[in-house]
């Protein structure tokens, strides 16, 4: 219920500032009868107001829009031309539409009987059936002006003469409206015509307290104006951190009661202030929720769907700009939940579900976030279809493919140039689809996830920051200068000491990767990100900062941690913009400035991006320039696998091995690893042990894993690689130069699939 | 803004960069400071010395002995910042020392000598010669443009 007042309100406020738009624009129609794009605008206003009536059950309101709507869509359509009569007819539908706001406002219903809602219609009609809407012309000035008898309940009710009883009281012909020279105000009311200034006029001379209402409760400022003062309020609580730590009594140069007391009395008034500011810019989420059901209406009777859409959480508010830019996003995955992801009526009874799918947009705040989840209980996106897509279009390789997790293969629907929509609707599936939502949701900020069931629905979350002027961020010191991370890009925390460090970091062909409960990840050491030279820090400890940037997580190791602290976000110049690795600079508690790291641009610029998610890689005649692992066999001889191919590196003492028939086998993460010794595989005499552990290779293929072992891993090449037939063999593709040493480019598959084929017939 | 063959601004603000005296039209002057706090910037054009909060807003400082292909300045001496605005932006030109505003009502602009470094002709837009020293006077917007800085191969000064 209280939702529901709430949406009127909001309606009420849009609704009355449209019809001020609205006036200006019949008015100036007038002067150019033929533009279209006025005829467009005026339209659209209508149309929306029709759309909101509609949802909230005005069905008198929605009855006048209605026929309103008609009149302008053949006006726009230029199946009827503008004249007197249609621009009489259409301001006084304005003006109506105006009153039954009002009774609304009031009264709460639309069924006010004093709104001569019927009249109107009538007169539309009449106008649309090419009517003449009297003999005389409409006597339109003289008419709204003249006293009305009855007494309208609202003041500001235009009085509601029928144009018949007009047209009766005065023969004169109206004149030409527009020749009057008029002060071309800003504000709505002064430029309007002496039509409307007839109809206007009421309003003007009542009691300026009695019409208190929405429309007046609130005042219109100019957005750059907040923006200063949000800029203002930043300076501000600056300087007052600046002032507390003076006055900090613990660390107290004065000792000054007052001057402590006053500090503190500012530490209160400048956060109350910051917040009120900040709210100053908050619009709740209900605004572009309050457009949802009409997409959802529309859409549904398009797409053959049914659809019960409910939403929550109208007023979680966030800040306007991010609002602004979140309406596009939402409405298309609205639109996606739609159309991929509900199914038609008959499908979803086939599947023994009810006829009428669920939407379901909720909106709540979280950790200082706001989270939007949109949710579906359709059919589910299904990770075999999109990986076939996937692959099929060349969005990523069959060894890429293989690596990943059903949720790492539904978030690639997030991939440029992705689209799974089996027939590409008026409504989604032109390619621009996910992609788009997701690029327009980190500008903010923010990030969106999927999580889905197939058969059982799917759930996108999208979470976006409150404000993009103040953000949390942990502030790192690295050089002697601080930086900052923006919380949103941070996962997690990691110190690492004496053993832990030398367990949990290996160093390949001189990358740095963590092991993190399993999982590998790149380190970068923020001073090399920054041009610098990577810290030479054997042995000592290692504080790494887990980031996360467009699907890609690494390490950042930085010298020092401070705290988290809010920081307000400014903009750097344009000798810097060139740079990937700052998002902007802000200023600490000290006055000094900080620069705010970009962890997307320090992932792409230390081609972080490539080490997970490669773009697929041109390719050009037999050139190849996949990364490479290089691998040292049998005492001395090289080897290479594509880097793809490679899932982990792991050690294992000899002791761990077992037997499993004929193969070599080891435990591995709750299952068993087979091992394929790589140098007899690829012809190679086997080397003779020298340590008490074997380094393997581990591969992934489709679930299955075997482990590769080698000698070592020598390096990491990233060089195009020129494949010769020297050297092919059973298990060896051929050779090729790789840093200026012959290598052999393994055969991977033929060296795995005695052993795959092995677990494959042991599995039945 | 001045140009060699364009309209002579009236005042110049002036001052001193390793020896040679410039001036910069006083309409792009919004104000000379004392040395303020760099923060550095790793990775950034080597012309910019680092960041400076000027009342809360960041303005990026540029090294006009660097920009200029001139030697840098000597350790120990701090730069002083002349504010400047430059379409639409603001930036700190660090030079060595602040000299007076000049009138320069009198004075023709006449064309940089071609002789001298070309790292100094493309940020100078032409010369007033004075009586006891020649003024070379700096085009703004060129000398906070630090993404075309010439290869400075006729400059003695050491890179």
């Amino acid at each position: 219920m209280n939702d529901d007042a709430e949406i009127v309100t909001e309606f009420l406020v849009e609704s009355h500032e449209n019809l001020d738009q609205l006036d200006r624009d019949l008015v100036e129609l007038e002067q150019s009868p033929d533009s279209r794009e006025l005829l467009s605008s005026i339209f659209r206003t209508i149309h929306t107001i029709k759309g909101t009536s509609g949802f909230l059950a005005f069905g008198r309101l929605e009855q006048l829009t209605h026929h309103g709507e008609d009149l302008l869509s053949r006006l726009r359509d230029r199946e009827m031309t503008m004249s007197n009569d249609v621009a009489e007819v259409l301001l006084r539908m304005v003006d109506t539409v105006r009153a039954l706001l009002d009774s609304i406002e009031t009264s709460s219903v639309d069924t006010d009987p004093s709104v001569p809602v019927e009249d109107v219609v009538t007169l539309l009609a009449r106008v649309l059936a090419g009517e003449p809407l009297d003999p005389d012309a409409s006597p339109v000035t003289e008419a709204v002006g003249e006293p009305e008898p009855e007494p309208a309940p609202e003041p500001e009710l235009e009085p509601e003469p029928s144009l018949e009883a007009v047209a009766d009281a005065d023969p004169e012909p109206a004149p030409e409206p527009e020749p009057q020279p008029q002060a071309a105000a800003p504000t709505n009311e002064p430029d309007v015509d002496p039509v409307l200034e007839a109809v206007a006029e009421p309003t003007g001379d009542e009691d300026p307290t009695a019409r208190r209402g929405v429309v007046d409760a609130s005042v219109r400022v100019d957005i750059d104006l907040l923006d200063g003062l949000v800029q203002l309020v930043g300076e501000l609580v600056l300087t007052r951190n600046q002032i507390l730590q003076r006055t900090d009594a613990t660390t107290a140069a004065s000792d000054d009661a007052e001057l402590v007391r006053a500090a503190q009395r500012l530490d209160l008034v400048a956060s109350e202030l910051q917040e009120s500011v900040m709210r100053t810019r908050m619009q709740p989420i209900g605004q572009v929720w309050s457009k949802m059901p009409r997409i959802v209406r529309d859409l549904a009777h398009q797409l053959g769907r049914e659809v019960n859409l409910e939403m929550e959480g109208h007023d979680t508010e966030l800040d306007r700009s991010l609002l602004e830019a979140l309406k596009g996003p939402l409405t298309h995955l609205v639109r996606n939940a739609l159309d991929h992801g509900l199914e038609p009526p008959a499908d979803r009874v086939a599947a023994g579900k009810v006829a009428a799918g669920r939407l379901y947009l909720r909106a709540f705040h979280e950790s200082g976030q706001v989270v939007i989840e949109i949710s579906d209980d359709g059919r589910g996106i299904d990770p075999d279809k999109i990986a076939a897509a996937a692959v099929a279009r060349g969005v990523i390789t069959r060894e890429q493919l293989a690596r990943m997790e059903p949720r790492e293969i539904i978030a690639l629907i997030f991939r440029p140039g992705f689209s799974t929509a089996e027939q590409v609707t008026n409504v989604s599936g032109r390619g621009v689809g996910m992609d788009v939502v997701r690029t327009s949701i980190e500008r903010i900020g923010g990030s969106v996830d999927l999580m889905s069931t197939v058969g059982a629905g799917t759930l996108c979350r999208v979470r976006i920051p409150l404000t993009l002027a103040i953000i949390p961020a942990l502030v790192v010191g690295e050089g002697g200068e601080r930086y900052a991370i923006p919380q949103a890009n941070l996962v997690e925390l990691v110190r690492l000491e004496g053993a832990d460090l030398r367990q949990a970091v290996d160093v390949l062909a001189g990358a740095p990767v963590l092991r993190l409960r399993g999982r590998l990840l790149p380190l970068v050491s923020l001073s090399e990100a920054l041009g610098g030279r990577r810290p030479d820090d054997e042995g000592g400890p290692l504080t790494v900062v887990v980031v996360q940037a467009d699907e890609i997580r690494f390490g950042l190791c930085v010298a020092e941690v401070h705290d988290t602290q809010e920081i307000v976000v400014k903009p750097i110049g344009r000798q810097l913009k060139a740079i990937p690795m700052y998002a902007g600079a802000t200023i600490m508690g000290d006055g000094r400035v900080s620069l705010i790291l970009d962890v997307a641009g320090i992932a792409r610029d230390r081609v972080l991006v490539s080490a997970q998610h490669t773009e697929p890689e041109a390719r050009s005649g037999n050139v190849d320039s996949r990364a490479l692992l290089v691998l040292e066999v049998s005492s001395g001889r090289r080897a290479a696998l594509p880097l793809t191919a490679v899932s982990r590196l792991e050690e294992f003492s000899l002791d761990r091995i077992e037997r499993s028939g004929s193969a070599e086998v080891v435990q591995y993460r709750d299952g068993i690893l087979p091992l394929v010794r790589l140098a007899p595989a690829i012809g190679l005499p086997e080397s003779p042990l020298t340590e008490d552990q074997i380094s393997v290779v581990v591969h992934e293929d489709g679930g299955l894993r075997v482990g590769i072992v080698i000698d070592r891993v020598l390096d990491v090449v990233e060089e195009a690689v020129v494949p010769t037939d020297v050297g092919r063999r059973p298990g060896v593709l051929g050779s090729a130069v790789v840093q200026d040493k012959v290598t052999d480019l393994v055969d991977l598959e033929a060296v795995v699939r005695p052993v795959l084929a092995g677990a494959l017939v042991g599995a039945r | 803004m001045s140009t060699a063959t364009g309209v002579l601004a009236r005042q110049y603000c002036t001052f001193w960069v390793d020896g040679l005296h410039f001036g910069l039209s006083v309409e792009h002057v919004q104000e000379v400071l004392r040395y303020q706090q760099l923060t550095a910037v790793p990775c950034a054009p080597d012309a910019v010395l680092g960041l400076i909060n000027l009342r809360g807003q960041i303005v990026t400082a540029l090294d006009l002995r660097c920009r200029l292909g001139l030697p840098p300045r000597p350790a120990g001496e701090l730069p002083m910042n002349v504010i400047v605005r430059s379409r639409g932006e603001v930036v700190s030109l660090l030079v060595d020392d602040i000299g007076d505003v000049m009138d320069a009502d009198e004075l023709t602009l006449q064309p940089t000598p071609a002789n001298l470094p070309v790292t100094v002709q493309d940020v100078v837009s032409g010369v007033l010669p004075l009586t006891d020293s020649i003024l070379l006077v700096v085009d703004a917007d060129r000398a906070v443009d630090v993404s075309t800085v010439p290869d400075p191969t006729t400059t003695g000064g050491p890179s």
